[in-house]
């Protein structure tokens, strides 16, 4: 008997002894808390950003009110005037541009890699969109200062001035490239591999018997697109769109570097403007001299995180939505 | 020859012609952008880039048009990159870990997915002015610890979804058979999902390193900038993208040029990063199960 017994254990020697499930099972409740808190983390750093911000905001909102500080035209914190109105409307006018610019490029070409190109097409262009979006914002704003800018000075301008100058959008007032156009460009640039990568994913949500179906009775391949695809991917597309928005609206220094900084409230496409952004990294130096000033500062930071908060999460769900769909 | 058949001159046919062609210029038009960015970048950059930039510190006067280098800048990139990135990794892959094995696509895993997508929207200036309020809070000052847990909070969602994409295209063949075979699932999560993750946590690595080592505006308020580097987590630290910033802010075109410069340099470690993460997943990929 006792010989069984060391022979037993002789086979066991350099083996770890096995946990009883018990304590397996219990290792696995334990091992999922701790993973729960750990997934705790991202919704718990939302709150807690916005909190902060709302918190160190609080001592400006609570002295002028929200809508002083929204709509005030008048921006001299050395006279304890904040009023925010010329960097919002900068915001969405360098906003609507980018957008305006991007969109189009983006969803023919999405189109394009979506339903027509070839798989060899697809594999080439994937890697630029990474690319591109992999480059640094403050290497966009370089190309911007160094190829954009002079382009719309002695491009753009002069031919708008001559052909669209009635149009009161397009008048050119201002002497330099350092303007509104510039600004868009490079951001049209900047969120076209989002909105293309997106609008693709969308695209791929279409059940492919919907095409052969058109496909079979006859209708060209655009046909196919523009009656059965498009109108499945609609809100969709809206999402990709918004979320491109949202991104522009809190790109920093490549704009900053472009758009000119002067705080007027923009009539043209070709004025300067000067983005919210831009204005909290342009000050963060001088902030905590000026009283109130630092307060101005984070509640124009807070303002932008609550606009991009709303568009990003409508988008977001629209685009959960459709991708579980699939 | 088929152009001038009569199937071809049917207004449908000339709509399909034309819709096609638009498409390809609008993706070249994109794809021409890289080209245009990078070739602007190379041009610009080149004549001024020297072996001083990349191994010497700035010296007196440097910003005046003097002698030096911006190694202060590239060592704080890269200090406060793979600090930010380290830290990432420590909760992206537990989160990753869990969205796979215990929520998949429970309500409360898709509420997880939605705020790391919420917070990737979140851009880099808000995180640095609430960097900012936080160390105001705290009574910190701009230090190279603050800018590496900024960036930490901003690489945290790109470098989870990343890994979140590979994981769930991963069969789920390996992890039921593990489970049918007796496996709890923290073992799974451990001994099967972690080797099936390994290119996707790569790749996690070097788009967040990435991300991190280009952002600016949130290492403005949290890092600050000086000509040393730093030796202490509490040292303020230089950092390449406001090397640039800066640099092309100044009146003087020698400064400027290194301006340029810097950002060649950044661009080069960029792309060599996100070319570099192409190249591993792809090689990588070839031990996973598919």
């Amino acid at each position: 008997m006792s010989r069984f017994i060391t022979n037993f254990n002789k086979q066991t020697e350099g083996r770890q002894p096995r946990p009883s499930a018990t304590l397996r099972a219990r290792q696995d409740t334990k091992a999922r808390r701790a993973f729960f808190i750990f997934t705790l983390l991202p919704v718990l750093l939302i709150i807690f950003i916005t909190v902060a911000l709302f918190f160190r905001s609080w001592p400006i909102i609570s002295e002028y009110g929200l809508s002083d500080l929204l709509f005030g035209e008048i921006w001299k914190p050395n006279q304890g005037l904040f009023g925010f109105r010329p960097f919002i409307l900068g915001t969405f006018w360098v906003t609507i541009v980018g957008v305006v610019l991007a969109v189009p490029a983006c969803l023919l070409a999405s189109i394009y890699l979506a339903e027509y190109a070839h798989n060899r097409t697809r594999s080439f262009a994937k890697p630029i969109l990474d690319l591109l979006a992999a480059i640094p914002p403050v290497v966009y704003g370089v190309w911007g200062l160094v190829a954009i800018v002079p382009f719309v000075d002695d491009v753009l301008a002069p031919l708008s001035d001559r052909w669209l100058g009635s149009v009161s959008i397009f008048e050119v007032n201002q002497p330099t490239g350092f303007n509104i156009l510039s600004a868009g460009i490079v951001l049209a640039v900047m969120i076209a591999p989002l909105i293309i990568s997106v609008m693709y994913e969308i695209f791929s949500t279409v059940p492919n018997d919907l095409r052969h179906a058109s496909l079979a009775v006859g209708a060209t391949q655009w046909q196919t697109i523009r009656n059965i695809v498009l109108p499945q991917v609609g809100p969709g597309i809206l999402a990709a769109i918004v979320l491109g928005a949202s991104r522009a609206l809190g790109e920093t220094i490549a704009v900053l570097m472009v758009v000119g900084n002067i705080p007027q409230i923009p009539t043209t496409i070709f004025d300067s403007a000067y983005p919210l952004p831009a204005l909290i990294a342009n000050n963060y130096g001088e902030m905590m001299s000026i009283p109130l000033y630092d307060a101005a500062l984070l509640s124009a930071a807070l303002v932008l995180l609550l606009v991009i908060l709303i568009f990003n999460i409508l988008s977001i769900i629209v685009l959960q939505r459709m991708l579980r769909k699939k | 020859m088929s152009l001038f058949t009569k199937k071809h001159w049917q207004r449908r046919h000339l709509t399909e012609t034309f819709m096609k062609f638009i498409m390809r210029v609008s993706l070249a038009i994109v794809a021409s952008a890289l080209g245009l960015i990078l070739w602007i970048v190379i041009v610009r950059g080149f004549p001024s880039l020297s072996w001083d930039m990349v191994t010497k510190i700035p010296e007196g006067g440097y910003y005046m048009g003097k002698g030096g280098g911006i190694l202060n800048a590239i060592i704080g990139s890269a200090y406060l990159a793979t600090g930010g990135t380290l830290l990432a990794i420590l909760f992206s892959v537990p989160i990753a870990l869990y969205l796979k094995t215990y929520l998949g696509d429970s309500k409360w895993g898709q509420y997880v997915r939605l705020s790391l997508d919420v917070l990737w929207g979140i851009p880099s200036i808000v995180y640095g002015a609430f960097g900012f309020a936080l160390m105001i809070i705290l009574g910190m000052r701009a230090s190279l610890l603050a800018g590496i847990i900024i960036l930490a909070f901003i690489e945290l969602p790109i470098m989870t979804r990343a890994m979140d994409e590979v994981i769930r295209r991963m069969p789920t063949d390996l992890e039921h058979a593990a489970l049918a075979l007796g496996s709890t699932k923290f073992e799974v999560a451990l001994r099967v999902v972690t080797r099936q993750m390994l290119p996707g946590i790569t790749t996690a690595i070097l788009l967040g390193f990435g991300r991190g080592i280009g952002d600016a505006a949130s290492v403005l308020f949290t890092a600050g900038y000086t000509d040393r580097i730093p030796s202490s987590l509490m040292n303020p630290t230089a950092s390449l993208p406001l090397a640039v910033f800066f640099q092309l802010g100044s009146p003087y075109p020698e400064v400027q040029e290194r301006g340029y410069a810097a950002a060649l340099i950044l661009t080069i470690i960029v792309l060599a990063v996100s070319l570099g993460s192409r190249w591993l997943s792809s090689r990588l990929n070839r031990y996973t199960v598919k």
